[in-house]
């Protein structure tokens, strides 16, 4: 199957010069969460743009279900929703005409019975005739959403779209995506939450100073990157690490009273029995031990400082 | 225009799964309705401030200029000096309200964001133009009609040729809202915004002879004055009424329309290179 969204070579030079995306190359397949992780100012919100018309590209190709969103833009942006990271709505209009009114710019007839659904399922129906100044920061951005959904996309970008949120609605938001991801539209979502893309995404991709760094499965990204660490809790304190234990990259933490190994669960030994013998053999005894498996936010700090 | 969009009854969610890859036709007739209906609907909402302001300006230029200097102007062209300045007063508002319109239209989501959504939608320059043109062009118009009812109350009016009159209104109207668009667009700041409707506009429009025929001032002045595009507006506006002209109906449509296809102009080459709209 083709992918529903294709970006080659793509590139955005700024008119003072500064390069915001240098040489872009992704496909996102139909039906997929695909989370775009990177630090402030990496691009990712201009790639966004670039995908839905609001920043022009410098060269490059974008195509949305094969249809380019230059020469073809109306086909191609019919399909494509955008949730915008800045809460930018129209204070002095009700909920009701704000969505219908994004129905219509987006050339779908009126159907005031898809909209009254929408606002159902997004906790808004009760606040339909309200204006959006009189909403919390939360309903607005769940009105962000229903203006994004109002013309049945098959594509949604959204961009932060839990920042500022609080944890109950952010978890009715991971409902919401999984929900649409699971009728077939393809989401595209940057977070600065790490554990929102370790949570949802199919696939991840890492943009560091417009440059797309990585492009992964989550799974197998955590497996290729993911590290352990073993830490022992020590029935005394030690000053420095005794003689013999130079084959393990060991650290003492917590003022001596942990040891610390990290290790590589991919690799054939990981060292841990071997280290264990030798901590019996040199009368090193511990009170405790516990393993840590590296997040996505680990791996993800470890790839941008590495590619710093 | 194509729409194959499922009436769902079980969800937005749901409901994706249904649709037959919608398609806009060639022209988007909802976008632009959309447009054009929402900056209507803003306009309504504050239809007593939208009309009040202008209606009692209007009676105050009646009052000031009607009485005060009309009982020392008897007449210009053989019409009484308070019907002569009709045609004006009904231009001066149409500029001012007409730029006010359409400029705060667009500038007004380029300030608080919202053009996001204008900008991502399958909705063509043109389009966007005719919406929120087409709904400042139809504000300024009613505008026009109700100072035009409103003169009614003050002074005796006479429109020669009413067809004519409607026709221009509309024209100067779109041509106006057009140029404040091109302005909404270029503006960064409220402070922007006003500064070519208040230093340029409105001085010109008062030098254009609202309040008088160029035929009035010194030679040299009247020269001068045929620089002025706002006179050749004015002039074509009061033949309308009064068969009365500074200059030729020929002349006042030549201006009217070689200034439309200027704003024109500036306006599709804004929308195509981006200017202050995309990055």
């Amino acid at each position: 199957m083709p992918p529903v969204l294709s970006i080659r070579n793509l590139n955005k030079v700024y008119k003072g010069g500064l390069a915001a995306l240098t040489n872009i190359d992704l496909e996102i397949e139909k039906g997929e969460i695909f989370a775009l992780l990177g630090p402030n100012g990496a691009g990712k919100t201009t790639l966004i743009n670039a995908v839905c018309g609001i920043v022009t590209p410098s060269t490059g190709e974008i195509t949305a279900a094969g249809r380019n969103i230059q020469r073809d833009y109306r086909a191609a942006r019919s399909m494509i929703g955008l949730v915008p990271q800045e809460l930018t709505t129209d204070a002095f209009e009700t909920v009701w005409d704000t969505v219908t009114f994004s129905r219509g710019l987006f050339g779908r007839a009126p159907n005031p019975a898809f909209i009254e659904q929408i606002l159902k399922d997004l906790s808004l129906h009760d606040k339909r005739k309200s204006r959006i100044m009189e909403l919390s920061g939360g309903m607005k951005r769940r009105v962000m959403i229903a203006k994004a959904l109002s013309h049945e996309p098959e594509i949604l970008f959204l961009d932060e779209p839990t920042a500022g949120v609080d944890v109950e609605l952010r978890r009715d938001m991971w409902k919401m995506v999984r929900g649409l991801r699971e009728r077939g539209v393809t989401i595209i979502l940057t977070t600065h939450y790490i554990e929102e893309a370790e949570e949802m995404a199919d696939r991840v991709g890492v943009i560091r100073k417009g440059k797309l760094i990585l492009v992964e499965e989550k799974t197998e990204l955590m497996k290729k990157l993911g590290k352990k660490k073993l830490t022992l809790h020590l029935a005394e304190p030690m000053s420095a690490l005794p003689a013999g234990l130079e084959d393990w990259d060991l650290a003492l933490g917590k003022n001596g009273g942990e040891l610390e190994y990290v290790f590589d669960t991919q690799s054939g030994r990981t060292g841990v029995s071997a280290l264990l013998r030798r901590l019996t053999e040199l009368g090193v005894q511990f009170r405790d031990l516990d393993t840590h498996s590296s997040s996505l936010e680990d791996i993800f700090v470890d790839l941008v400082h590495e590619n710093a | 225009m194509a729409d194959t969009t499922s009436t769902t009854t079980t969800g937005p969610t749901e409901s994706v799964t249904h649709i037959a890859h919608a398609q806009v036709g060639a022209f988007n007739a909802y976008g632009v309705w959309a447009i054009y209906r929402f900056q209507m609907a803003r306009w309504f909402r504050t239809l007593g401030e939208s009309l009040a302001t202008p209606v009692i300006t209007t009676a105050l230029y009646f009052v000031v200029f009607g009485s005060a200097l009309g009982s020392r102007i008897n007449e210009v062209g053989g019409v009484p000096f308070g019907s002569f300045i009709v045609p004006g007063l009904i231009m001066l508002s149409l500029f001012t309200n007409s730029i006010f319109n359409a400029s705060f239209g667009i500038y007004f989501p380029k300030f608080t964001g919202t053009i996001y959504e204008v900008l991502s939608a399958p909705i063509s320059s043109l389009e966007i133009v005719i919406g929120y043109v087409g709904a400042a062009a139809t504000k300024s118009v009613m505008l026009g009609l109700v100072i035009l009812g409103t003169a009614y109350f003050f002074v005796p009016v006479q429109v020669l040729h009413p067809v004519a009159m409607v026709a221009i209104l509309f024209l100067v109207s779109f041509t106006f809202s057009l140029f404040g668009f091109a302005i909404g667009i270029w503006a960064q700041s409220f402070e922007q915004l006003n500064f070519i409707p208040m230093l340029i506009v409105t001085p010109l429009t008062f030098l254009g002879g609202a309040f008088y025929t160029i035929d009035m001032l010194p030679p040299g002045w009247r020269d001068i004055a045929l620089f002025n595009p706002v006179v050749y507006l004015i002039s074509g506006f009061r033949w309308t009424f009064f068969a009365l002209q500074d200059v030729s109906l020929a002349a006042s449509l030549g201006a009217t329309f070689g200034f439309l296809l200027v704003c024109l102009g500036v306006v599709a080459w804004m929308f195509k290179t981006g200017y202050r709209l995309k990055n």
